[in-house]
């Protein structure tokens, strides 16, 4: 049994033809649109290296059935830079060195993009690293994660105090 | 993973009937399902995708003072809804203390009252297992079992149940509404879980196509708000699973404890709720002495199924710990630990005790 289903992937609408109920978002995006910044880690959830905005919220792509996911708005890291200006979260990772082999990247930063979005951590470290919790770096680039994180909290507050000033 | 059919039906009777079938499962977020179908642990012939079955995601104020939370609600907007975490402060720390942020966005309330034990025995298919094979047998039993049952088990299963969410609902008389072939039902949170006794493959007071719609919290369970906390002890900070968990509500009346709910997670193949325990500090001071009474008879039961005696003394302290916790006040704001046992005892800061 064949399933039809339309997504949006940033920003474009794909109409996607699965002859398979078994395929993950994950493998969706990586083998059908060939949008492989999204990793494919663990595969079972542990890792993170998989995560992607579903509708606003960062999930993990491969605890996701793709035809489940049938008219979603997804963002993956190949969504956020603005062609050649990066996201703010990607320049910050940068400065930061928040990564060395940059496998977990794309899911470190799309799960950052999200923590902000949900407006829980603040500027406080502890809560940034705790809403991190769910991506693994290997090679343990955390504290510059942590620092990547907070620098664009701290930008976004002042970006706030000058447009209320 | 073995191949399924896959049905989204657009009305609960729709879905009733499709997964009264033999082999059926629903799937909500699948955070749980679908890592067991990667493992083969479990391998239903068809899924029922609830997610677009409408209604089911509201959380709505009773006029009797209690709350009906819809089964597709996600864990986090739960825990961050106001209002619920400022009425049932325990029930948000618990769900702040499971998962990662990733999966506390996609997990239902459904589906966490429904997750399947962590037993690395039930997931290595290669094991033996009462619980997915009747009849196997039981590797734990005689196999790395540190983190197993030491309430509630049997020869036959030695499993504990994983959930956070649960722990805080059986101390609090949740109850969960569910739809089936013969209509509406309600079921106590504390009933809805079994012990597995010889038949540890049934897990639930669940018939076949059973659908939890709702979870209702009545209206005394927002009474215990002041004091209320849910403590976790972990193998490591966040992302894990608990050693023993414990949660403690008191209601303090001119520094008299005039009614307490405690319950234990981590121990038992169900949330534990410590009827008994509670008994003990009714009229009582809020002192040490009676916290530890309080904690023993808790445990008064518990013996361990293996390599896990520690875990007796382990869930008193976090019993102690959870009740001096909230007998000194519900923090003003969430920890940024969540459920961490080193975060200091200050209501206005909440912040943790080492240095990190």
């Amino acid at each position: 049994m064949n399933f039809s289903i339309s997504l949006t992937v940033n920003g474009v609408r794909r109409d996607v033809e699965l002859e398979d109920p078994r395929v993950t978002l994950l493998d969706l995006l990586r083998e059908r649109l060939h949008l492989t910044g999204t990793k494919k880690g663990c595969d079972r959830g542990q890792c993170g290296a998989c995560t992607v905005l579903v509708d606003g919220r960062r999930i993990n792509s491969c605890l996701a059935l793709a035809v489940s996911h049938d008219g979603a708005d997804i963002l993956t890291i190949e969504g956020v830079a603005r062609g050649d200006q990066l996201h703010p979260v990607q320049a910050a990772f940068i400065a930061h060195d928040g990564f060395q082999c940059g496998f977990c990247t794309p899911g470190q930063i799309m799960s950052a993009i999200g923590l902000i979005g949900e407006g829980q951590a603040g500027d406080d470290p502890e809560r940034v690293r705790e809403g991190m919790s769910g991506n693994l770096c290997r090679c343990g680039a955390y504290s510059g994660i942590t620092d990547a994180v907070l620098d664009v909290q701290q930008g976004l507050v002042e970006a706030d105090r000058r447009r209320s000033a | 993973m073995k191949t399924f059919d896959y049905v989204r039906p657009t009305t609960i009777a729709d879905a009733i009937a499709a997964a009264a079938e033999p082999g059926a499962a629903y799937l909500a977020s699948g955070t749980n399902l679908l890592d067991l179908m990667k493992g083969g642990v479990t391998r239903p012939n068809r899924l029922v995708d609830v997610t677009r079955l409408p209604g089911l995601d509201r959380i709505e104020r009773l006029a009797d003072g209690g709350i009906r939370i819809g089964a597709l609600v996600r864990n986090a907007d739960l825990a961050h809804d106001p209002d619920f975490a400022k009425s049932y402060p325990a029930v948000a720390e618990a769900l702040l203390s499971g998962a990662s942020a990733q999966l506390r966005n996609a997990a239902t309330v459904g589906g966490n009252l429904l997750q399947r034990t962590r037993c690395g025995y039930f997931y290595d298919i290669a094991s033996a297992c009462n619980k997915r094979e009747p009849g196997a047998g039981c590797d734990a039993r005689n196999g790395e079992n540190r983190l197993h049952a030491v309430l509630g088990w049997s020869e036959a299963c030695i499993a504990t149940h994983p959930s956070d969410f649960c722990v805080p609902l059986v101390a609090l008389d949740a109850v969960a509404e569910i739809e089936g072939r013969t209509g509406r039902r309600e079921v106590a949170v504390e009933a809805l879980h079994r012990l597995p006794g010889d038949t540890p493959e049934q897990e639930s007071a669940l018939e076949p196509g059973d659908l939890i719609v709702a979870l209702r919290l009545p209206s005394d369970a927002r009474t215990f708000s002041a004091h209320a906390r849910y403590l976790k002890v972990r193998e490591r900070t966040s992302y894990a699973f608990a050693i023993v968990s414990a949660t403690a509500g008191l209601r303090i009346e001119q520094g008299t404890i005039r009614d307490a709910r405690l319950a234990l997670g981590g121990v038992a193949p169900k949330p534990w709720r410590a009827h008994q325990a509670e008994e003990t500090l009714a009229g009582a001071s809020p002192t040490p002495a009676a916290f530890r009474r309080a904690a023993e008879a808790a445990l008064a039961d518990a013996k361990p199924s293996g390599d896990n005696r520690f875990k007796i003394e382990l869930a008193q302290r976090i019993l102690v710990r959870a009740l001096t916790l909230a007998a000194a006040g519900t923090p003003e704001r969430m920890p940024a630990l969540p459920a961490s046992p080193f975060s200091s005892v200050s209501r206005s800061d909440p912040g943790v005790i080492y240095e990190a």
